[in-house]
């Protein structure tokens, strides 16, 4: 396995390494990060002339928790809405660079937009659940997508719910509207709707910030078992959040990310002076 | 006593001034129509069609009129909405916050959901003597449609620009195109449909000027399209010119039924609503 490169001076080799990308050129050990494989190379994003993320390298791993930290207005959240595109709909963006998922640019006129998007569940800071009932809401993208089938829909609907522990909660109540629920379960609901269409990745944009302290508590039990199947990418607020749950830890400052690297790493040896600082306390 | 209290005490008592004054209005109204146009209701008046004479007192009732009314309030809320609803829907899903078609798009509506609904007749008759159409039910239906689509856009506009952003990257996160959010965007603004399709058939049932020359008017009940048609608010209109006073009077049992059927709409669409509403997030 390959470590995962650092955004540090060292990495001027890495270019090199991932060239694979590019060149079609496969190797054996490489297989693994064929797919869930999520990396960013010199990204720059503007919003009407403001210069929001600055030259972005990054990799993300599968099968881990990768944290993004950061004092507020760093660029964490728009990096997270860049992975799927969201951010298009944003007045006045451009961009430069790309975003290799799966070996596809994301920026790529022929890569179909809505196929980035099934890649990446996506779990915002408030739940939204869909304004329909608690089934829709999970089958909702199923059908979209074109499962018509009831049978095969009910088992996905109980198969998530289980997934994310709701499903004891609501089974009786399946056609009740999804904003009945507590905060806490339509965050979950939420997370099962997005696994239900079969994602890769789950961007979470401080999922836990609006929920009470056991719900923030649960969704991040179940982070911590869903990462054997997904590449979870969590944008946190809260440096113990990260410590907790972190396998890899991106710390981002002004739009530049200063450090990445494995948790333990980052957390007990920074590099950087200014990842030293956050972690300390200095500014937050 | 503190100056803020005392302020507090006035403006609620000015509130409810202002509300007992509507509601005063709305009791007169009512009150006059019962007291004249009850008497005077049979159930000829809504079974039957205009006898001979029926506008000098003669037998007959204004089932002609109920029943036109009723077409083209049907007819023209059903294409109101089909035509009102894509707009709505690319006004605030495919174009950005700060378009400038959103903008004159907008401006454009307010400025047609303030002309006055005679404009809308002449504009439409217009057309009909340029197309060699006859005033009939058809027409009519045409210009109520025009005239209610600025009322079902800028009530679903109002409503829908309030969308959550959230909801629609959720929708999109899931896959989604543009296109399929439909569904979640129509669930979320569906009391703002509901109040919209209130506002309108109110304004549609009760419109006269625009109807006086495209449906025209006619003591038959329309079998067609091309049909003439009459409509209630005409009713009214012809039974109050006439200097027979218990003729005046049947105007008045014509616009009870007028507020009857409105009344019944209402309430039918608020249960809708809330059927449709309660997944509202």
């Amino acid at each position: 396995m390959k470590s995962f490169p650092y955004q540090n001076p060292t990495r001027a080799s890495w270019a090199e390494d991932y060239s694979f990308l590019n060149k079609d050129v496969q190797k054996e050990d490489d297989q693994a990060l064929k797919k869930s494989y999520l990396k960013v190379s010199d990204l720059d994003l503007f919003i009407n002339k403001a210069h929001i993320l600055k030259n972005v390298n990054l990799e993300i791993p599968d099968k881990k928790i990768t944290c993004i930290i950061g004092p507020s207005g760093c660029g964490k959240s728009t990096l997270l809405k860049t992975f799927n595109r969201l951010i298009d709909d944003t007045e006045g963006i451009k961009y430069k660079g790309s975003i290799w998922v799966d070996g596809l640019d994301i920026f790529d006129p022929k890569t179909e937009i809505t196929e980035i998007r099934k890649k990446m569940g996506l779990l915002s800071q408030r739940p939204c659940p869909l304004p329909m009932s608690i089934y829709d809401n999970i089958a909702f993208g199923c059908k979209m997508h074109g499962e018509r089938n009831h049978k095969k829909l009910n088992q996905i609907v109980e198969e998530q719910l289980k997934a994310v522990g709701l499903w004891e909660e609501v089974k009786n109540r399946l056609n009740a509207p999804a904003s009945k629920l507590s905060i806490g379960q339509q965050q979950r609901l939420c997370l099962a709707r997005g696994l239900a269409v079969e994602p890769e990745f789950i961007l979470a944009d401080e999922a836990t910030s609006a929920l009470d302290p056991i719900s923030s508590k649960h969704i991040e039990e179940l982070f911590i078992e869903l990462k054997q199947k997904y590449a979870i990418i969590l944008v946190t607020h809260t440096l113990r959040q990260a410590l907790r749950i972190a396998d890899h830890v991106i710390f981002m400052y002004l739009g530049e990310v200063i450090e990445a690297g494995a948790a333990d790493e980052l957390f007990n040896n920074p590099k950087q002076e200014l990842t030293k600082k956050y972690l300390e306390g200095a500014f937050s | 006593m503190k100056l803020k209290f005392i302020e507090e005490k006035i403006a609620k008592g000015l509130m409810i001034v202002a509300s007992l004054a509507v509601f005063a209005f709305v009791v007169n109204i009512i009150y006059t129509i019962f007291r004249r146009g009850l008497p005077a209701l049979n159930w000829a008046m809504i079974s039957q069609i205009p006898a001979g004479g029926y506008y000098n007192g003669g037998g007959g009732g204004i089932l002609n009129a109920i029943v036109g009314s009723l077409y083209i309030v049907l007819g023209s809320t059903v294409l109101g909405l089909l035509i009102s609803i894509p707009v709505v829907f690319y006004l605030n899903v495919y174009l950005k916050k700060d378009s400038k078609l959103a903008y004159i798009a907008r401006l454009a509506f307010d400025v047609l959901f303030g002309i006055p609904s005679i404009v809308y007749g002449a504009f439409a008759f217009t057309i009909m003597i340029y197309l060699g159409m006859h005033t009939s039910l058809g027409g009519g239906i045409l210009v109520i449609t025009l005239l209610v689509i600025p009322i079902f856009i800028r009530s679903m506009d109002e409503v829908a620009q309030q969308l959550p952003k959230d909801l629609l990257d959720a929708t999109y996160a899931l896959g989604a195109t543009k296109l399929e959010t439909i569904k979640v965007v129509l669930r979320q603004i569906a009391p703002g449909i509901a109040t919209a399709t209130l506002l309108s058939v109110g304004r549609a049932i009760g419109d006269a000027a625009g109807v006086m020359f495209t449906a025209g008017f006619t003591d038959s009940i329309p079998t067609s399209l091309g049909q003439p048609a009459a409509t209630l608010p005409l009713s009214v209109f012809f039974q109050l010119s006439s200097p027979n006073a218990e003729v005046q009077d049947r105007a008045y049992s014509a616009a009870l039924i007028l507020i009857f059927i409105v009344l019944v709409i209402s309430i039918l669409g608020r249960l809708i609503t809330n059927h449709f509403s309660k997944h509202k997030i």
